[in-house]
């Protein structure tokens, strides 16, 4: 009975919105599943399965040869995915066919054995024997259409809650064991000792940095601690040896397909924590650039051209075999110099280490730097061991004060799970000079936090109060309530109306007292964009 | 030769009109004489002179539109009795679709036209079955006309609710769900699937369902949903509340344990309209023929015409040529599209009502 029980999770997985309670629906698959359906299931929303042989045209050819051409035309223009109206027009033989639903193994092995000229009469048997929500989750798990909202990170935090055992511990063999991973299950179940990982690249977890609020500084001992610039990309980890080579995000995604570049640089044996951006000619383009790589699971060599990526590295935890991470941050530095200086890696740099004297002097030089592509500062404490997850006190992030406008709140739309009865996402709004002389309020951004529960009700309120139009669940509100805008950066974009965008944009203070005429203007946003071009 | 049903049976502004007898079948206004499929809003409008139905119907229009807006006169009819306006027979026959819902038999100078209503045949325990009977012309509804609507059976779909309330015990359910017949449906189909537990109801799902228990459906304990004993605390983690569509987005909703939000309807069957709607638990039951059950019915009444007075009518125009039946669309004006968002005015005024 597993493909249905495979498209009951899928089914409520799509229509949960809540991480709890995805969680919970993950750790009742893991708990009440067979092998090897189970991991086969893991598999299929970590987005580690894949068919190559069964391609949409199928499905759309078997679903016009057992239905009406023209009902299936009407059918499909109503509900839009064809995946979908094939699923749901599919004509139900009655009596059902006297087999049993396919199990998820079953489906896995006949279709890596079958010859392409079976499949279509292979997947019409299943169909046969499947309900609708059956057909639907078949059709999306051949033809790689499963978008659950899982990420695959999310799929082994329940794997780990379920089990018991730290998710580090299991992000650190995941990578080096096959599907349907047996030998995972079984360690998690205490059948077996924890798997080896050998030579196969795997996901090591990143240590992380705490945010350094102003109570903490007086406290700090300056001379403990090394600074670095930190850059405004996305934090990565590439591990590379005789078994393979990967690029992973900081939460494990799997980021090899999308950087040929980087990838075609990891010709040595060693695991380097970095800092992926978007470089030309050693100057960081603004986070905008990166993110049209990030967007794309392949690219082109237009894109290679216009958006080169490469690696800012700070930090070592492999060299070669050797396991790095106990060793002091300063010692690792050392090595991680040395290593880059012997080994010359293509498409790399080091992120240079920031001098100072004194925590006013380094405070000044954190506010000073405007320019595009950094944050902040980073503080590290020499002495610190590469410790997983976020440790307290041994590595600092101290972003400089961020950016803030008065805007004017225009729309506002209810939150998801929790917030499904609150309005909870705002978008805000600038002045500018409209063509008749006259001035306009033009969208600059939308922010989801920086509130108060307090004031997050009372803005619900507010919204509830003064609604002069609706669009599904959107409400316009009345161009009156001032909210005081944080953000990181603005950076000029062209996908955006009022031709800029900001960077973590939230609420810091509900400006009651300040009459709408007399928030910001569009021009005072435009004056804090860093990627200007040169005049 | 008996007339064809098109020479005394006419759409008019306000609805369907039978010439001869000088009544309407489920006008869209107030009218002089008007017939009475079933009290759902877009069937049963207010302010009639005289309106004739079945004592449920009756009922249920009084409760809804309040004593003085259901009919001056009303005339009722049981299922299976017939009586003359003018020469015109007319007949009661269950549809099968909500407590006293029925199709309404037209008979004149030998020739019979059924107008079904809004009708179902998937079981349903608050009402009689639909009972097909042998016509000229079959005037239906195509709220379902396509072939991507096939409604699971009632009692899976409850399967897959338990199922959701036993995994997330600290949660509350609430399922949004049209407040005359899919209410008291689900009721019943939950008590049929073992489900003994209080149920519990938004203000605007009592007063039906009390009127059910009145003409004899046994529903088991319901129970106002309660208001939380201090600021902040919610309620009715583990149980089941049944409420308006979209309840879930008034404040009134946030007294309930982090709900579980599902939405009993026939349009949840695509995905899309489900997500649009933020829908976590979608269930698909209908009060509404899908589309199997519409072309089975047609076949079974055995009419060589077919009227269509709302929905999906191309399709089923399309599929009934070629089945040798002549199908013509009536576009008839005022009948809601969307059962689920029919009853969101109704559950607005009560709420504000102070439910
Ligand atoms: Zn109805
Ligand atoms: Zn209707």
């Amino acid at each position: 009975m597993s493909l249905p029980a495979f498209a009951d999770l899928l089914e409520r997985l799509i229509f949960t919105p809540g991480r709890n309670a995805k969680l919970a629906l993950l750790r009742r698959w893991f708990a009440t599943q067979p092998d090897p359906d189970r991991g086969i299931g893991l598999a299929a929303i970590a987005g580690e399965l894949s068919f190559t042989l069964a391609k949409p045209s199928i499905i759309r050819e078997l679903a016009a040869g057992r239905t009406d051409p023209e009902l299936l035309a009407m059918s499909h223009d109503y509900v839009g995915d064809l995946a979908e109206t094939v699923a749901l027009i599919w004509p139900e033989a009655d009596p059902r066919p006297n087999r049993p639903p396919p199990d998820l193994s079953e489906v896995v092995e006949t279709l890596e054995l079958a010859a392409k000229a079976d499949i279509p009469r292979i997947m019409a048997d299943w169909l046969d024997v499947l309900d609708a929500g059956g057909r639907l989750a078949l059709i999306k798990l051949v033809t790689g259409g499963l978008r659950v909202g899982v990420s695959a990170r999310l799929a082994r935090q329940a794997l780990a809650d379920w089990a018991k055992t730290p998710v580090e511990e299991i992000e650190e063999v995941w990578h080096g064991i096959p599907v349907p991973y047996r030998p995972l299950f079984d360690w998690l179940e205490g059948r077996a000792e924890r798997p080896d990982p050998k030579d196969v690249p795997v996901f090591r977890p990143p240590m992380l940095a705490q945010p350094l609020e102003t109570a903490d500084i007086a406290a700090l001992d300056h001379t403990a601690y090394r600074a670095e610039w930190k850059w405004d990309g996305v934090r990565v980890q590439v591990s590379a040896g005789p078994g393979g080579a990967r690029l992973w995000s900081r939460t494990g995604e799997d980021y090899s397909a999308a950087f040929p570049e980087i990838m075609d640089s990891l010709d040595f044996h060693a695991v380097l924590d970095g800092e992926l951006l978007v470089m030309r000619e050693g100057e960081v383009a603004p986070f905008a650039d990166l993110q049209q790589r990030l967007n794309r699971k392949v690219v082109g060599p237009k894109m290679l051209r216009e958006y080169p990526a490469g690696l800012r590295l700070y930090d070592m935890l492999f060299d070669g075999t050797e396991d790095l991470r106990p060793l002091p941050f300063d010692t690792r530095r050392e090595r991680l110099e040395a290593w880059f200086a012997r080994v010359k890696p293509r498409a790399m740099d080091l992120s240079p280490q920031v001098a100072f004297v004194s925590l006013d002097q380094l405070s000044a030089l954190r506010d000073g730097a405007r320019a595009a592509g950094i944050e902040g500062l980073m503080l590290k404490r020499g002495d610190s061991p590469y410790v997983a997850g976020r440790p307290k006190g041994l590595w600092w992030k101290w972003k400089r004060v961020p950016l803030s406008v008065d805007a004017v709140l225009m729309y506002a739309q209810r939150g998801h799970g929790k917030r499904s009865s609150t309005y909870s996402d705002y978008t805000f709004g600038l002045w500018r000079q409209d063509e008749n002389g006259g001035r306009e309020l033009v969208p600059v951004g939308k922010a989801y936090s920086g509130y108060t529960d307090q004031e997050l009700v009372w803005l619900d309120r507010w919204i509830r109060n003064h609604t002069t139009g609706r669009f599904g669940p959107v409400r316009e509100v009345e161009k009156e309530l001032v909210l005081e805008v944080v953000f990181d950066a603005a950076q000029l974009s062209g996908r955006h109306k009022s031709g800029v965008a900001m960077r973590f944009p939230r609420i810091s203070r509900l400006r009651q007292d300040k009459p709408a005429a007399e928030a910001d203007l569009l021009e005072t946003l435009m004056a804090m964009v860093e990627n200007r071009p040169e005049a | 030769m008996p007339p064809h049903p098109d020479t005394w049976l006419r759409v008019l502004p306000q609805g369907l009109f039978c010439e001869p007898g000088d009544f309407y079948i489920d006008p869209q206004a107030g009218v002089h004489r008007a017939v009475v499929s079933h009290g759902h809003s877009d069937h049963a409008r207010p302010d009639q002179a005289a309106v004739l139905g079945t004592p449920e119907t009756l009922a249920i229009m009084t409760a809804r539109l309040g004593e003085g807006r259901a009919g001056r006169t009303q005339q009722p009819l049981t299922y299976g009795h017939s009586i003359e306006q003018n020469g015109v027979r007319i007949t009661l026959v269950p549809a099968g679709h909500v407590l006293g819902s029925a199709q309404v038999v037209l008979e004149w100078q030998g020739s019979r036209v059924v107008v079904s209503g809004d009708y179902k045949r998937q079981p349903d325990p608050t009402c009689e079955p639909f009972q097909p009977v042998a016509c000229d012309v079959f005037v239906t509804e195509a709220t379902f006309a396509l072939p991507v609507f096939q409604h699971p059976p009632a009692q899976a779909e409850m399967k897959r609710l338990l199922e959701s309330v036993a995994l997330f015990p600290e949660r509350a359910h609430l399922v949004g769900c049209y407040a005359l017949g899919k209410c008291q449906r689900l009721i019943a189909e939950l008590r049929r699937a073992g489900y003994e537990r209080p149920i519990y109801l938004h203000g605007a799902q009592a007063s039906m369902c009390a009127l059910y228990e009145r003409f004899g459906i046994g529903l088991g304990a319901l129970l106002p949903v309660p208001r939380p004993a201090k600021r902040g605390e919610t309620v009715l983690a583990g149980e089941i509340v049944l409420a308006p569509p979209s309840a879930e987005s008034n404040p009134w909703s946030r007294r309930l344990a982090d709900p579980v939000t599902a939405v009993a309807s026939g349009w949840m069957r695509v995905r899309q309209r489900a997500k649009a709607r933020g829908v976590e638990l979608p269930l698909v039951v209908s009060d509404h023929a899908d589309w199997p059950d519409l072309l089975d019915t047609i076949e079974e009444v055995g009419a060589p015409e077919v009227w269509v007075t709302h929905g999906r009518e191309d399709a089923l125009i399309y599929a009934l040529a070629q089945r040798g039946v002549r199908g013509r669309a009536l576009h008839l004006l005022g009948r809601e599209e969307d059962e689920v968002e029919a009853d969101v005015a109704e559950a607005v005024q009560a709420e504000a009502a102070g439910a």
